[in-house]
């Protein structure tokens, strides 16, 4: 669970042309018509429900998959059954150059793998970055490295309190922790 | 150097350094949860901290906004989940008559210059429009802050935005949010605090604020505030955008900052029409419309609806002869809430069917299948009357 480096197969979500898709939103993630779900276990067969070409997704993906997105991942709504049905995939990471900052928050403090690399609209558009890659991330010291192709690229090293609250299993357990000091 | 709004508010709440990308554990005034996200905190709670009270209930609400009242079982068995655990733990509920939650706070005081209030709203921080910082966050964040009163929080770098010259009279502040949007997109202010200058937005009502400041959502920014003061912060970046040439502006399918001058997009036909909103909810909003609307009936085969932002707005219609003119020119008149925004109230969009509406965001999918533009109360009430997008002083 708080391995702080993890490997394993990517999607990149691109669009109907080959191009990443940016600004998912969350409602294309897990949309609004099934935000009265709140166990965990039942979110994930809803993931990217309302994202064109991706709404097999739950159907694809094996636990311990990686996801490459574009820009602004999960702008929009607070919900964090946007960044649960992932967990419910059991989903290694997700890997974008941006995200959204609630999205982003919500995944930090669930304890679950948000991680930035700024290189990676590049690297999809120049074909080194493909679904199927095997990918291994270094969420400490910022390396990812592309497997099966021998390459590496930068990602942004988990900030101090981003490593703390996943290294504790998310911000409970933390907050736990942390009022006994 | 003067540090800058946002900077100031959190200083005020924490006693780490306070610096731009900087994380600090900072105290909070006011935390809230809806009835979606709420039922969440309440099990999030109950299985982390069991029966324990809440940090401080006087600091501590539901606000429920979003099904009101429940159409649904699940809603209604998920309101009722709030409504038991703050009836153990002595919380106030503002429940299914109140309308927005965050409209409710500014209207009740808790929301006021200097504070800090987080919920499960991703547009709290409309809140700076009265120079409050406000956050959505999602329910693992809010539950943790009703047993804490604390979150961490990524001090942001702040964004100087000058408005120049004046726009002119036949516009509002939506198309000036349109317009801002359009420039500013989802990238210049991203991840960022915006602080918006000139006469411009210095000269907007509070509900012209509130529209401005609740947009800077959809320019994926952390918030927005219009300072009395003139700009003496550091700022990460500045942009200056000129208004004087300002024309209404609306927002085409899927996408907020997809905007356009509305002469561009005239005569598109259209099938229903939503004035309302956290963006647009507020009195003078529907005063505006009413001013169009008045005397005249909305188009035969067009669905007009109104959802007021509050209970409090809604007295001020009912007082103020504003529902009356507006019931008789077709308009279905709803109670308060997010209806037209959020599914679970009234206005979700069938495939095929074209909507414009004074909402915040037109995502594929968000709001039905149908498409919508997103526009001013005055365009939108125009648009209604002609049963096609037009300007007002084109009817």
């Amino acid at each position: 669970m708080t391995e702080t480096t993890i490997s394993g197969r990517i999607w990149v979500l691109l669009d109907e042309k080959g191009h990443l898709i940016e600004n998912i939103d969350t409602d294309q993630i897990f949309h609004n018509a099934h935000l009265h779900i709140t166990d965990v276990n039942k979110m994930g067969e809803y993931t990217l429900g309302n994202l064109e070409g991706w709404k097999d997704f739950p159907q694809k993906s094996r636990p311990g998959d990686i996801l490459v997105v574009g820009r602004n991942f999960g702008a929009g709504s607070s919900r964090q059954q946007a960044v649960d049905c992932f967990r419910s995939l059991q989903i290694g990471a997700i890997l974008s150059p941006s995200f959204g900052a609630i999205y982003f928050r919500n995944a930090v403090n669930s304890g679950f793998p948000v991680l930035r690399g700024l290189q990676i609209p590049q690297l999809v558009d120049e074909g080194k970055l493909e679904t199927g890659d095997e990918i291994c991330l270094h969420f400490l010291s910022g390396e990812a490295q592309i497997i099966n192709k021998n390459l590496s690229f930068p990602i942004i090293p988990m900030s101090d309190v981003q490593s703390e609250i996943y290294r504790a299993g998310g911000l409970y357990n933390y907050g736990k922790t942390w009022t006994q000091d | 150097m003067p540090k800058t709004v946002i900077e100031k508010i959190i200083q005020s709440h924490t006693h780490d350094e306070v610096a731009p990308g900087k994380i600090v554990w900072m105290d909070l005034d006011i935390r809230s949860a809806r009835d979606f996200g709420g039922p969440n905190v309440v099990k999030n709670y109950g299985r982390e901290y069991g029966d324990e009270p809440v940090e401080d209930k006087t600091k501590t609400f539901f606000t429920f906004d979003l099904c009101v009242p429940a159409c649904s079982l699940k809603y209604a068995e998920n309101q009722q989940v709030c409504r038991d655990f703050s009836g153990k733990q002595g919380i106030k509920v503002f429940d299914v008559d109140q309308g927005i939650g965050s409209h409710v706070l500014i209207e009740e005081g808790l929301a006021s210059a200097g504070t800090t209030v987080v919920g499960t709203d991703s547009h709290l921080n409309i809140l700076g429009a009265v120079d409050c910082f406000g956050q959505g966050m999602g329910d693992v964040d809010i539950t943790f802050a009703f047993k804490t009163g604390k979150t961490w929080f990524e001090v942001p770098e702040t964004l100087r935005v000058d408005i120049t010259g004046k726009s002119p009279p036949e516009t509002t502040a939506k198309d000036l949010t349109l317009y801002i949007l359009k420039q500013l997109g989802t990238k210049k202010a991203a991840l960022k605090a915006v602080e918006f200058f000139g006469e411009g937005v210095r000269d907007l009502s509070l509900a012209g604020r509130i529209t401005l400041c609740s947009m800077v959502t959809e320019m994926a920014g952390i918030i927005g505030f219009i300072p009395e003061a003139m700009p003496d912060s550091e700022y990460a970046n500045s942009v200056s955008i000129d208004v004087s040439g300002l024309t209404p502006q609306i927002a085409a399918p899927s996408s907020p900052e997809n905007v356009f001058a509305v002469s561009e997009l005239k005569d598109t036909e259209i099938d229903s029409g939503f004035i309302g909103s956290c963006t647009n909810g507020r009195t003078e909003d529907f005063a505006a419309a009413a001013r169009i609307l008045k005397e005249h009936k909305v188009k035969e085969g067009v669905m007009l609806k109104v959802v007021p932002a509050t209970r409090r707005v809604y007295r001020e219609l009912l007082d103020q002869g504003i529902l009356e003119t507006l019931f008789s020119c077709g308009a279905i008149i709803s109670n308060p809430g997010c209806g037209g925004c959020a599914e679970g109230h009234i206005g979700l969009t069938g495939e095929g069917e074209v909507q414009i509406s004074t909402g915040n965001r037109n995502f594929a999918g968000k709001q039905g299948r149908g498409k919508t533009y997103l526009a001013s109360p005055e365009v939108v009430a125009a648009s209604c009357l002609a049963g096609r997008i037009i300007r007002p002083e084109d009817l």
